[in-house]
C-alpha cells in the first residue's frame, strides 16, 4: 500500500523536478543577494529604479503567464490524442516567449541609448544580470516547446513521450514563476 | 476541444484569476506615495501566491505525490519570508 506521502502522480519524472527545483533554488540566493546589495544603498536603488518602466514589467508578465495557459491546454491536448492542436498550442507559446524576449530587448535597447548600462551602478548591474539570465532561460525554454512541437509532429509516437511533453511543460512554467518574483522584486520593491 | 470548452477549463480560471493579482500587485506596488512599503510587501506576496498557484494548477503538482508538492510549497514559503525580510531590513 502507498503512504499518504508517495501516493499521487509525479508529472514528469522526478529528474526533471530536481533540475527545476534547483534552478528555482539557484534563483533564490539571487534574490538574497540583490537584496542584500540594496540594503546597503536604499536610497540609490530606490533613484535609479524609477528609471525602469513598470509596464514594460507587468506586460511582460502578462506575456508569459498568457503562454503558460496555452502550454497547458497543449500538454492536456497532447495527452488526449489531439497532437495536431497540441503542436500548434506549443508552437503558440514559443510565439509568446519570442514576444517577451522582444520587449525584453526593446527594453534593454532603451536603456542602453539613454546611456545607462550595467557599468551605472549596482542596481542596473543586477537588473541586467538577473534579467540576462532569466532571458537565456526564456530562451532555453522555447527551445524545450519547439522540441515538443516537433513531437507533437513525429509520425511515431511512444508512450514515454507523454512524460517528456509534461516535463517541458513544468519548465516552462518554471521559467513564468520566476518571472512572477523577478518582477515585483526589480521593478516595485528597490 | 471546442472554444467553449477551453474558456471554461480549470485552467483558464486560474489564469484569468493570475491576471487579475497581476493588476492588483502593480496597483499597490506602483502607488508608492501612498501605500509605501506596505504596498511593495503586498505586491512580493501576491508574487508569491501566483507563484504557489502556477505550481499548483499549471505544473500539475495538486495531483502529485506529497512529499513533492511540499518541497515545491516550502521553497514558495521560504523564499518568500526570506524576500519580505530582506526587503523591510533594508528599508
Amino acid at each position: 500500500m502507498q503512504g499518504r506521502w508517495t501516493r499521487g502522480t509525479v508529472p514528469g519524472e522526478l529528474g526533471g523536478w530536481a533540475v527545476v527545483l534547483a534552478d528555482m533554488s539557484v534563483f533564490a540566493v539571487l534574490f538574497a543577494v540583490f537584496l542584500v546589495q540594496r540594503a546597503a544603498d536604499p536610497a540609490g536603488f530606490a533613484s535609479d529604479r524609477t528609471e525602469l518602466d513598470l509596464a514594460t514589467g507587468m506586460v511582460n508578465t502578462l506575456v508569459l503567464l498568457t503562454s503558460s495557459l496555452v502550454v497547458v491546454h497543449g500538454v492536456h491536448a497532447f495527452r488526449t490524442g489531439s497532437r495536431e492542436l497540441a503542436g500548434r498550442l506549443f508552437a503558440a507559446g514559443a510565439a509568446l516567449g519570442g514576444v517577451f524576449l522582444v520587449i525584453k530587448a526593446l527594453e534593454w535597447v532603451g536603456k542602453f541609448s539613454a546611456g545607462i548600462t550595467p557599468m551605472s551602478g549596482e542596481f542596473f548591474l543586477y537588473f541586467f544580470v538577473l534579467t540576462g539570465i532569466h532571458a537565456v532561460h526564456v530562451v532555453l525554454g522555447i527551445g524545450f516547446l519547439l522540441g515538443l512541437r516537433a513531437l507533437s509532429r513525429t509520425r511515431r509516437p511512444r508512450q514515454g513521450h507523454v512524460r517528456v511533453v509534461e516535463l517541458g511543460g513544468i519548465v516552462w512554467h518554471m521559467v513564468d514563476l520566476l518571472w512572477i518574483i523577478l518582477f515585483p522584486l526589480l521593478y516595485l520593491a528597490s | 476541444m471546442t472554444v467553449r470548452t477551453l474558456v471554461r477549463s480549470r485552467p483558464t480560471v486560474v489564469w484569468a484569476a493570475l491576471v487579475a493579482a497581476t493588476l492588483i500587485s502593480f496597483g499597490a506596488g506602483a502607488d508608492h506615495g501612498v501605500v509605501g512599503s506596505a504596498g511593495v510587501v503586498l505586491a512580493l506576496i501576491i508574487g508569491f501566491v501566483k507563484v504557489r498557484y502556477v505550481g499548483l494548477e499549471f505544473m500539475e503538482l495538486r495531483g502529485a505525490p506529497l512529499a513533492l508538492r511540499l518541497v515545491f510549497e516550502t521553497w514558495c514559503v521560504v523564499v518568500c519570508v526570506m524576500v519580505v525580510v530582506l526587503y523591510l531590513a533594508g528599508s
